[in-house]
């Protein structure tokens, strides 16, 4: 059908200029040699002012590190990564210690500005529609690999909550960063995860003690900025005892030529009636028209139900990078626990994205929900890949899983790889899965009702996905439903 | 006086197979014109190539709507200019809800004729005094555009967004296929309610039994891709009596 084939035509046009947030920040910035040795290791240590112990942890990493070999399962294919021509660290150059926003390079604050990001407490006031009270959005900005600002600190030291980069935590609260740094992503965990141990620069920490509900919305948004750096992200996150947080992600990189590695790594832990939920907005350039130069993002994020009643949900908009390999998962350790994951994956171009999530059910009656969609345009191939699992304790777990793709276009492909295991017999776990191709139909009908040809993609997609957008704190819902429209830009006729 | 749709001497293929062979049709402003046939005479197609679905290849003729070559148009530029169609089988779009799909798609085409977009509360006074008219509860524009409506709320959406977009010409494909006899009554006093001088109406349909709800000015047989009779509405009256057979000689 003609609407097809100018689909298809479009899709060949799109090119790095349609990616509407490359541009690049001219900064000094200070950073170690390229490769990974020992060496490389202690100076990112000793750039952070790290006690003994963490560099020890760095070390044990590294040269777990070198005995391993890198994954190869995942429907993903790339040129082999020379991980000796990576720059490991790279920071802005600080003036000094940073005091006050005032003191941050204009330059980085104008990045940020472009990126419509409320780095000031002001403009974090601005536009933002609250759905309820007074819930604000407090930013632990990261620029490259150093958190350069910090809001909103004073109210959250009021509630007791901790929040700041995880360098600080590391040298403010050794005892909390040892009593749960690794213990959900273990430093041996896997190729991406044990790398990001032994070089991680920074990340977010947060800790929320017991009882208390934090008073507003955690936020980080990450920028790579630096050409060639690895972004080794570190997040750790801790409810204790009956306490709630909310913790939004989200990202966008400036257009480069060289592949960019992403692995970052995130960890949950919930204790006792603690919930976490931890939202992400994904948008790193995904390569030019003939899938070149996009970031490469291998992330280890999982949560665990530590305690008995606590509670994790993901949600997840992928909308970037060249390859997305990730999968956000639940360890349901506690009684009654509960993990859920909510997710969107677009690929558009070449970009290849296997992405899911895995729930292990250990504790009894625990229970899991796993929303997937999955949208594929031009040339990408878009995997779902989950897993769960429960084991010979986990009396009454149960799991509903529901993956949809929908196919834009007759060049991409989606693909559904659900592994599930049942070692209870009185688990009960669903799972439903639909592939679809947007109809020429329905995009006509809105076409003859006025709407232009992008215009009815879009609202295709946005109704496609509208079960996951609403799990989307209110901010975050208008941004993701503003990147979805982009993302599909000119791969649709 | 311009007509308000002239269709002339029209030649329209699918897959290199002719399906029009040189129609001419002329529609003028005020009037409602009924279209009948047999199937595969090519009725659905007039409609689809009038409305710009892609899939149809105009190898001849031309359509101009208000003097202006229509097929020079991209469909949703022939929706702002005033062209609607009633669909035969609305589609359903999952997740976006009726009330959303309405205010879109009106605001799209004020954007493209330059007027200004309605706003939210201006916006739902008026949905709500049009399906009001129409009998069609709020409960169903919250709902998913055409998810699980029944055949009869289906063609009374279509109604609706005709009533609210205020079209110049109106083709409704079929309008009563799969609608019981009350659910045509309501539906057809809807289209009834929306006649005018400054508005047409094109009736698309197999039986006369439609004809008797909605009452047109004109009525034309098509048989094998080409208008063969055109009279008054007692034309329908004696199709009704004779059938299709004799023209289908004629057209051959």
């Amino acid at each position: 059908m003609a609407a097809v084939q100018e689909t298809v035509d479009r899709v060949r046009q799109i090119d790095v200029d349609q990616y509407r947030y490359g541009f690049e920040t001219l900064i000094e910035s200070d950073k170690a040699p390229k490769g990974l040795s020992e060496d490389i290791v202690r100076f990112i240590s000793a750039k952070k002012n790290e006690p003994a112990w963490m560099l020890e942890w760095r070390l044990e990493a590294y040269r777990r590190w070198l005995t391993m070999t890198e994954p190869v399962w995942a429907r993903v294919s790339y040129p082999k990564i020379d991980f000796q021509d990576l720059y490991y660290y790279s920071a802005p150059k600080p003036k000094k210690t940073i005091g006050s926003l005032d003191e941050i390079d204009p330059e980085i604050l104008e990045t940020y500005k472009k990126l419509g990001i409320p780095l000031r407490e002001v403009e974090a006031l601005e536009g933002v529609i609250r759905p309820e009270g007074e819930r604000r959005i407090a930013v632990d900005a990261v620029f490259d690999s150093v958190s350069v600002a910090t809001t909103f600190q004073a109210e959250l030291k009021k509630a007791g909550v901790i929040f700041m980069p995880i360098s600080e935590a590391i040298r403010e609260h050794p005892e909390l960063v040892k009593k749960y740094l690794g213990t959900v992503v273990p430093t041996t965990d896997n190729y991406y995860a044990t790398l990001n141990s032994a070089v991680f620069s920074d990340g977010s920490f947060v800790y929320v003690p017991p009882g208390v509900r934090c008073p507003m919305e955690l936020s980080t948004y990450f920028r790579i900025n630096e050409r060639n750096t690895g972004q080794f992200e570190r997040t750790l996150i801790i409810a204790d005892k009956g306490s709630y947080v909310s913790y939004l992600e989200g990202c966008t990189a400036p257009q480069r030529d060289e592949n960019q590695l992403h692995a970052a790594v995130v960890e949950l832990v919930t204790h006792d009636d603690a919930e976490i939920k931890y939202s992400t907005v994904q948008n790193w350039y995904p390569g030019n028209s003939e899938g070149k130069g996009g970031i490469y993002n291998f992330v280890t994020k999982r949560g665990d139900c530590r305690g008995n009643n606590s509670k994790i949900s993901w949600t997840q908009v992928e909308t970037g990078s060249a390859i997305t390999w990730k999968y956000p998962s639940c360890i349901l350790r506690g009684d009654n626990s509960r993990g859920e994951f909510y997710s969107i994956a677009i690929s558009n171009g070449y970009q290849q994205v296997d992405s899911g999530t895995k729930m292990i059910h250990l504790g009894k009656n625990t229970t899991s929900r796993i929303i997937s969609k999955g949208i594929a345009a031009g040339r990408s191939q878009n995997t779902y890949r989950g897993l769960v699992t429960a084991h010979r304790k986990a009396t009454g777990a149960r799991n509903f899983t529901a993956c949809d793709s929908l196919l834009i276009g007759d060049q991409c492909g989606a693909h559904t790889v659900p592994y599930i295991e049942a070692k209870n017999s009185s688990a009960l776990f669903e799972h439903e899965a639909t592939t679809s191709k947007i109809s020429e139909d329905v995009l006509f009908y809105c076409v003859q009702r006025g709407l232009s040809q992008e215009e009815a993609v879009g609202l295709v997609v946005n109704g496609f996905v509208k079960d996951v957008l609403q799990q989307l704190p209110m901010e975050f819902a208008v941004e993701a439903q503003k990147l979805i429209s982009i993302s599909l830009e000119g791969s649709v006729g | 006086m311009t007509a308000l749709l002239e269709v002339k001497n029209l030649q329209v293929s699918v897959a290199e197979r002719e399906i029009l062979h040189g129609l001419t049709l002329t529609v003028n402003a005020g009037e409602v014109h009924a279209i009948m046939g047999p199937n595969g005479s090519g009725k659905s197609t007039l409609s689809h190539v009038i409305a710009g679905k892609p899939g149809y290849e105009v190898t001849g003729g031309e359509i101009l709507f208000k003097g202006e070559d229509l097929l020079a148009m991209a469909p949703d530029v022939r929706a702002a200019k005033g062209v609607f169609l009633a669909f035969q089988y609305p589609v359903e779009i999952p997740g976006v809800a009726t009330m959303t799909f309405l205010r879109t798609a009106l605001n799209a085409q004020r954007k493209a004729r330059g007027e200004a977009e309605f706003s939210t509360p201006d916006f739902l006074k008026k949905v709500r005094e049009v399906a009001g008219s129409l009998g069609i509860p709020q409960e169903m524009l919250r709902r998913g555009v055409n998810v699980g409506f029944s055949g009869g709320e289906k063609k009374r959406n279509e109604v609706l967004q005709m009533a609210l977009f205020q079209p110049s010409l109106c083709i409704l494909d079929e309008m009563d296929s799969g609608l019981d006899i009350d659910a045509l009554r309501i539906a057809a006093d809807g289209v009834n309610a929306l006649r005018s001088p400054d508005r047409a109406m094109v009736v698309i349909t197999h039986y006369q039994r439609l004809l008797d709800y909605i009452v047109p000015d004109v009525v034309h047989v098509m048989s094998k891709g080409k208008v063969v009779k055109s009279g008054g509405k007692e034309l329908a009256l004696e199709l009704e009596a004779t059938g299709y057979a004799q023209y289908e000689d004629k057209a051959a």
